[in-house]
Formats: C-alpha cells, structure tokens, sequence
C-alpha cells in the first residue's frame, strides 16, 4: 500500500496557501499585494513540484530542466518590467 | 525506485519548461499592463468572479492530488487503483472546464467577455485589453487541460487493455501525471494575477 498520507496533507498545506492568497487579497496591501500573491503562488509551485511531482526523489536531469524553465521565466519578467518600472 | 531514465527525464523536463516560457510570455504581458496601468487593471480584476475562480482552483488541487496519488498506486503495482484515480482526475478536469464555461457565460450574458456580441459592458480600452489577455491565458490553459484529461482517458484505456503493465510501466502514468501538475501549476500564477489583482 502507498503512503498517501503525505499527500493528504500537501493537499491540505495547498488549500490553507489557496486561503490565505484569497484573505490577502482584501488587505490594504497597495503595492505589496502583487508580491505576497506571487510569493504564495510560488510556496504552492515549491510544494506541488516537491511532493506531487517527486522531484525530492527524481535525478537531477528533470529538477534541473524545470529550474532552468523556472529561471527563463524570471528573466522575462524581470527584463520585460525594468522599462515600465523605471520610466 | 521508479525514477524516469536520465534521457526521458531531461526530455520530459525541457517540455515542461518550454511549457512554462509560453505561459511565462503571457504573465509576463499581465504584469507589464498592470505595473504601466495598475488602476483600470485593478477595477478590470474586480470584475472577474473571484469566487469561481476560487472553487476552480479547489477542483484543480484535488484533481492534482489524485493524480500524484495515481503515480504512486501504479508504483505500488494497484491497477484498479490507479485507473480510479486517473478517472477522477480526469472528472475534476471536466468539472473545471464546466465551471469556466459556466463563468464564461455569465461574462457573456453581462458583456465583458471581448467576443462579438459579448463585450457592449468593455468601453475603456485598458478593460478591453485586460479582459483579452483573461481569454486567451484562461482558454490557453483550458486547451492544455482539455489535452491532460484526454492523456489521462488514454492512459486508462491502456491499463485496461493491458498495453502497460504495473509497476514495470509505472512511468507511462508518472508523465502525463506530471504534465497535469504542470497545468495545475500554470492555473496557481494565472489565478492572483488576473482575479486577485487588488
């Protein structure tokens, strides 16, 4: 039999992050908001790949792919707001 | 251990990124008109259903979870398990894009879906372009969603006709498990960034 209760409580871990992104949302955060919405977005990627997708127990071949496709991302981010950021 | 070969994992996983950069273009669009127009962003973000969007993603973490716990059935030689929970991952997919079709409708009916006949409600132009980007990334990951459920309807015929077999075959369930993920993942970003929008 698998041990699925691990599982069970990612899942649960997800909906309180699910929640909380939802609560946060009615804070007067101003410019904070898009941050602490990306920042869980991000803590729920790190479980979903972690646990889900078991890149704890896959090589480095698939982990390092994903990162890198992580950090592409970031990049285009980042270089496509420096100019309205900066205007 | 089921661990994919070296070479399936770095081909599977240059797929998945390259998956990430596509959707990462178009986040990446969302972020710039909300940084050069943060307030008609906003006011357009308040005029999506938060709360569908939020049962959404409570659908799409449980089809999620069902899916990790299909890996790990196939892994655990559980046949009948497996297809069971490929099969209601596969529902929760189904039930998602009902309820965003459902949400697309009520979108249309109030006139801020931008299609003809659906957009009279979208008089500012910033609105406008907002609510364009909300289709095409929301139809994009549908599309995606719609080709998961199909991979996992495949997945399960396969079981049943005996062409894999577990837990020799435990990846053919791990890939399109972890292409599910992926679009799961996609929806996490998708979700603040057009309906939380404050």
């Amino acid at each position: 039999m698998p041990r699925l209760q691990p599982l069970l409580w990612v899942y649960l871990a997800l909906l309180a992050l699910l929640a909380l992104t939802v609560s946060a949302s009615f804070l007067p955060l101003g410019g904070l908001s898009p941050v602490v919405s990306t920042a869980i977005a991000l803590a729920k990627t790190g479980l979903i790949a972690w646990f889900f997708m078991e890149l704890r127990s896959e090589g480095w071949p698939l982990r390092l792919a994903l990162m890198a496709g992580l950090f592409m991302c970031s990049l285009l981010l980042v270089m496509s707001s420096i100019d309205p950021v900066t205007r | 251990m089921h661990r994919l070969e070296q070479a399936d994992a770095h081909h599977l996983g240059i797929f998945l990124a390259s998956e990430f950069l596509l959707f990462g273009g178009l986040f990446a669009a969302i972020v710039f008109y909300r940084i050069v127009h943060p307030q008609e962003v906003v006011e357009a973000s308040k005029d999506l259903h938060l709360w569908i969007g939020a049962l959404n993603t409570v659908v799409l973490l449980t089809s999620s979870l069902t899916a990790a716990m299909a890996a790990q059935s196939a892994k655990a030689d559980q046949a009948v398990g497996t297809k069971r929970l490929l099969l209601a991952a596969a529902a929760l997919g189904v039930a998602f894009l009902a309820i965003k079709a459902v949400e697309y409708s009520i979108e249309y009916r109030d006139g801020m879906l931008p299609v003809p006949g659906g957009d009279q409600q979208l008089g500012e132009p910033i609105a406008h372009l907002f609510m364009n980007l909300y289709l095409v990334a929301t139809g994009l990951h549908a599309v995606h969603l719609t080709i998961g459920i199909l991979l996992f309807l495949f997945t399960v015929a396969r079981l049943w006709s005996l062409s894999i077999r577990l837990p020799r075959d435990a990846v053919s369930i791990t890939v399109p498990a972890l292409y599910w993920h992926l679009v799961d993942v996609v929806w996490i970003f998708l979700y603040p960034a057009l309906y939380l929008a404050r």
